[in-house]
C-alpha cells in the first residue's frame, strides 16, 4: 500500500518537472500533502495515538492545506506572474528528473538498505535532488520556496523509515516544516515582495564581488 | 542548570522584544551576561557529566562556551555604543538586542548539546536569530543578504537532517538515545561503511554553511557583510564555532570507523578549495567586511585541514579556531569605528586611518599581524602545527600549495591594511567628524592581547582542556 503511494508521489515529480503555472505547483503540493497522510496512516501503527493524530494532523493541515493556500496568497498580494519561467525547457527537466528519480532507484537497489526501507530511501532522495534541481533551474524566488517544501516532503518521506523506532526525528522534521516554512513565507517573502517587485532571482544579484 | 538556562535567557530575550526603554534593555543586557558567566563557570563543576540528560559538558563544548562567554561580552558592549548615534526606532533596537541574546543562547546549548538532533535544533535556532540580525538595516541589501542567508542554511540544515535521518537507518532497530554522541561513538565500529560515508557527507555538506568551508559557505560572506559589525563579529567567530562543532562531533564519530581515511580526503578536499577561494577573492575585494570574512574562509580551511591531518593536526585545530575567534571579532568590532568615522566600507575611500583614530589604528595593525599568522601571533604558533602535522601525514603537494595560496592572502590583506592605514583616502567632506573614544577599543585590545597570549605561553589549564578534547577523537 505504503509502496503505491511513493510511487504514486514520484509520478508527481515527474509533472512537477513540466508543469508551467505556479498553482499547478500548489495543487502538487497539496496531491503530496494527502499521499504523506496516507503514508503516516498506514507506517506508522506502533507510534503512540497522540503523536500519530499530531503528525496526520500535520500532513493535512500544514502540508496539504495551509501552505500552499498561503503561497498562492503571497502570489496573489505581490501580482506574481502565473508562469513558473524556467531556465532550461520543460523537456530537458523532465529528463533530468526522470534519471535523478532512475538513480536514486538504483541506489537504493545497489545499497545495503533494509528492504522494508528501500522505496523511501528511493522516493526520499529523488525527492530532495528533484527539489534542489528545481530551485537552480527555475526564475522566480516564489517557486524556490515551492522547490523548499518540496525538498522538505522528501525528508518527511525519509524520516517515515524510522518513524517507528525514532518519533523524535519525525517530530523534528514536522518542526522544521512549520517553524521554516512559516518563517520563510510568513516574515520575508512579504518583505522581499514590498522591496523587489519582480519576485525574480536576478534581482538578487546586487551583493558580490 | 541548563534548562533554567534557556528558560532565563529566552525569558530575556522575549523581554527585550517588547521594551521600548533603554535603561530596561541594558539591565536586561547586563543580567543576561551575568547568567552567561554563572553557566560556563557551572559547567566547569560538572565537567563530563550529563545535564539535562540531552547535554553535557566535554572539554570541547567547555572551551567554546568560554570563549564565546568572553567574545559576547564586548559584542553586547560595542552594541550599546555602535546603535546609539544611530536613530533607530526603539522597536528596531529591541528585535536587535533580543536576536542578539537568543543567538548567543542557542550557541551555547549547541556547543553543549550531547545530542545530535538537539545540537541540530539549536543551529536550526542560530540560523533564525542571525537573520533578524542580518535584516537590522531594513533596506534592499540587506533584504537581499537575509534570504540568501536563511535560504542557503535552510537547505543546508535541511541535509543536515538528511545524514542524522541516514545515521538512524544505519542504526536498525535502535531507539532515539541511541542518537546520543556517546552512543553512536561506541556503536561506530559495527555501522555500515556505506551509510557512515553518506550521513558524513550530508552531515559535513549541511555545516559547511555555519562552518565556512565550500561547498555552502556563500550565505554566510553576504550575512557578514550585511549585518551591524558587532554581530558580523559573532558571526565570524563564535556562529562558525558551532559548525566546527558540528563538524567535530562527526569526526568522533568517524575516527572510531574504517572510513576514516576516505573522509579525512573529503574533508581536506573541502578545506583547500576554500583556501584557494579565499584567495581568489581577497585578490579583488573591495569592502572591508568581506575582506574579513574571506579571511575567515581561510582559516577555517586551515582548521579543517588540521582535522583532516590528524595527529598535532587535532590539537592545532581547537588552538586555530580559538586564537582566531578572539583576532577576527576584535577587528569586526574595529570595522565598526572604520564605519562610523568615514561611513563607507570601500577599502579604497579608507585611508590615513592612523590620523583619525590612532588607537583604533595600532589595533588594525596588530590585527592585521593576528590574522596573517606573523610570528608574536598565537596563530603563528597553530598554523605551524597544522603544517607539522600536514607534513608528517606525507601530503607535500598539498602542503606547497596551501603554503603559496597563504601567501598570496598574505599579500592581499597586507595591500588592503596597509592602504587603510597609511595612503591618503580621496578628499571627502565628512571624513572624521565623529571621534572614536579610545576607551571603547580597549576591550578589542584585551581580545588581541588574549591571542598573543594564549599562543604564546599558554596556561597549563587551558592546554590540558585542549587534549582532553582531542582525546574525545583519539582515545
Amino acid at each position: 500500500m505504503t509502496t503505491i503511494l511513493l510511487i504514486i508521489f514520484a509520478i508527481t515529480l515527474l509533472y512537477f518537472s513540466i508543469a508551467n503555472r505556479l498553482m499547478t505547483y500548489l495543487s502538487l503540493l497539496t496531491v503530496q500533502g494527502m499521499l504523506l497522510f496516507g503514508v503516516a496512516l498506514v507506517e506508522l501503527h506502533q507510534m503512540n495515538i497522540v503523536n500519530l493524530a499530531f503528525i496526520l494532523l500535520e500532513t493535512v493541515v500544514v502540508k496539504a492545506v495551509a501552505i500552499p493556500l498561503f503561497i498562492r496568497y503571497v502570489i496573489k498580494k505581490n501580482q506574481i506572474k502565473r508562469e513558473a519561467e524556467p531556465f532550461v525547457p520543460y523537456f530537458v527537466s523532465l529528463i533530468v528528473t526522470t534519471l535523478i528519480i532512475a538513480a536514486a532507484y538504483v541506489l537504493s537497489m545497489v545499497a545495503d538498505v533494509p528492504q522494508s526501507g528501500k522505496p523511501y530511501f528511493a522516493v526520499a532522495l529523488a525527492a530532495v535532488f528533484c527539489g534542489l534541481f528545481f530551485i537552480v533551474s527555475r526564475k522566480k524566488i516564489i517557486t524556490h520556496v515551492i522547490c523548499y517544501v518540496l525538498i522538505e516532503n522528501g525528508v518527511f518521506i525519509l524520516s517515515m523509515a524510522v518513524g517507528n523506532e525514532m518519533p523524535l526525528l519525525v517530530n523534528l522534521g514536522v518542526l522544521l516544516d512549520v517553524f521554516v516554512s512559516v518563517f520563510l513565507l510568513g516574515i520575508f517573502i512579504n518583505k522581499v515582495g514590498n522591496v523587489i517587485n519582480d519576485g525574480d532571482v536576478n534581482q538578487l544579484s546586487s551583493i558580490k564581488d | 542548570m541548563i534548562i533554567a538556562y534557556l528558560i532565563a535567557s529566552i525569558t530575556i530575550a522575549l523581554l527585550l522584544f517588547v521594551n521600548r526603554s533603554k535603561a530596561i534593555s541594558v539591565a536586561l543586557t547586563v543580567l543576561f551576561l551575568l547568567i552567561q558567566c554563572g553557566l560556563t563557570v557551572y559547567e566547569f563543576t560538572i565537567k563530563d557529566l550529563a545535564d539535562a540528560v540531552y547535554f553535557k559538558p566535554d572539554a570541547l563544548a567547555l572551551i567554546l562556551l568560554t570563549v564565546l562567554t568572553v567574545v559576547s561580552i564586548p559584542a553586547f558592549i560595542h552594541k550599546c555604543n555602535y546603535i546609539s548615534p544611530e536613530d533607530d526606532s526603539p522597536r528596531v533596537r529591541g528585535i536587535y538586542q533580543g536576536a542578539m541574546v537568543l543567538l548567543v543562547t542557542a550557541l551555547s546549548a549547541a556547543y553543549l548539546s550531547a545530542h545530535i538532533a538537539v545540537t541540530w535544533i539549536f543551529v536550526e535556532i542560530t540560523t533564525l536569530s542571525a537573520s533578524a540580525l542580518v535584516f537590522h538595516r531594513r533596506n534592499a541589501g540587506s533584504i537581499e543578504a537575509t534570504w540568501k542567508y536563511i535560504f542557503v542554511c535552510s537547505i543546508s540544515l535541511v541535509f543536515v537532517f538528511i545524514g542524522i535521518l541516514l545515521l538512524g537507518i544505519s542504526l536498525g532497530n535502535a531507539q532515539q538515545f541511541d542518537l546520543q554522541y556517546d552512543t553512536l561513538v561506541k556503536l561506530a565500529p559495527t555501522l555500515d561503511t556505506f551509510w557512515i560515508k553518506i550521513a558524513f557527507v550530508f552531515i559535513f555538506a549541511g555545516y559547511t554553511a555555519k562552518f565556512g568551508l565550500v561547498p555552502m559557505y556563500t550565505a554566510g560572506i553576504d550575512a557578514k557583510d550585511k549585518a551591524p559589525a558587532p554581530a558580523a563579529g559573532l558571526f565570524s567567530s563564535v556562529l562558525m564555532n558551532v559548525g566546527f562543532v558540528g563538524v567535530f562531533r562527526m569526526w568522533q564519530i568517524v575516527a572510531h570507523t574504517s572510513v576514516m581515511p576516505w573522509a579525512a580526503n573529503v574533508v581536506a578536499v573541502a578545506a583547500l578549495l576554500s583556501i584557494l577561494i579565499a584567495a581568489v577573492y581577497l585578490l579583488k575585494v573591495k569592502n572591508v567586511k568581506r575582506m574579513l570574512a574571506y579571511s575567515s574562509v581561510e582559516h577555517m580551511g586551515v582548521v579543517a585541514l588540521g582535522l583532516a591531518a590528524g595527529g598535532v593536526g587535532y590539537f592545532a585545530a581547537i588552538l586555530h579556531i580559538v586564537l582566531h575567534t578572539f583576532a577576527k571579532s576584535a577587528l569586526f568590532f574595529q570595522v565598526g569605528h572604520i564605519y562610523h568615522i568615514y561611513h563607507t566600507k570601500n577599502i579604497y575611500h579608507i585611508g590615513n586611518y592612523l590620523k583619525f583614530n590612532r588607537a583604533g589604528a595600532v589595533l588594525l595593525l596588530l590585527g592585521f599581524v593576528c590574522i596573517t599568522a606573523m610570528p608574536p601571533s598565537g596563530l603563528f604558533i597553530s598554523e605551524l602545527m597544522v603544517f607539522k602535522s600536514i607534513f608528517e601525514a606525507h601530503s607535500y603537494v598539498a602542503l606547497i600549495a596551501v603554503l603559496v595560496m597563504l601567501t598570496i592572502i598574505i599579500w592581499a590583506l597586507g595591500k588592503n591594511f596597509f592602504k587603510m592605514l597609511f595612503t591618503p583616502a580621496p578628499s571627502c567632506g565628512n571624513i572624521g567628524e565623529i571621534k572614536v573614544s579610545p576607551i571603547e577599543t580597549i576591550s578589542q585590545f584585551v581580545l588581541l592581547a588574549l591571542v598573543f597570549w594564549l599562543g604564546m605561553c599558554p596556561p597549563q589549564f587551558f592546554v590540558d582542556l585542549i587534549n582532553d578534547a582531542v582525546q574525545l577523537l583519539t582515545y
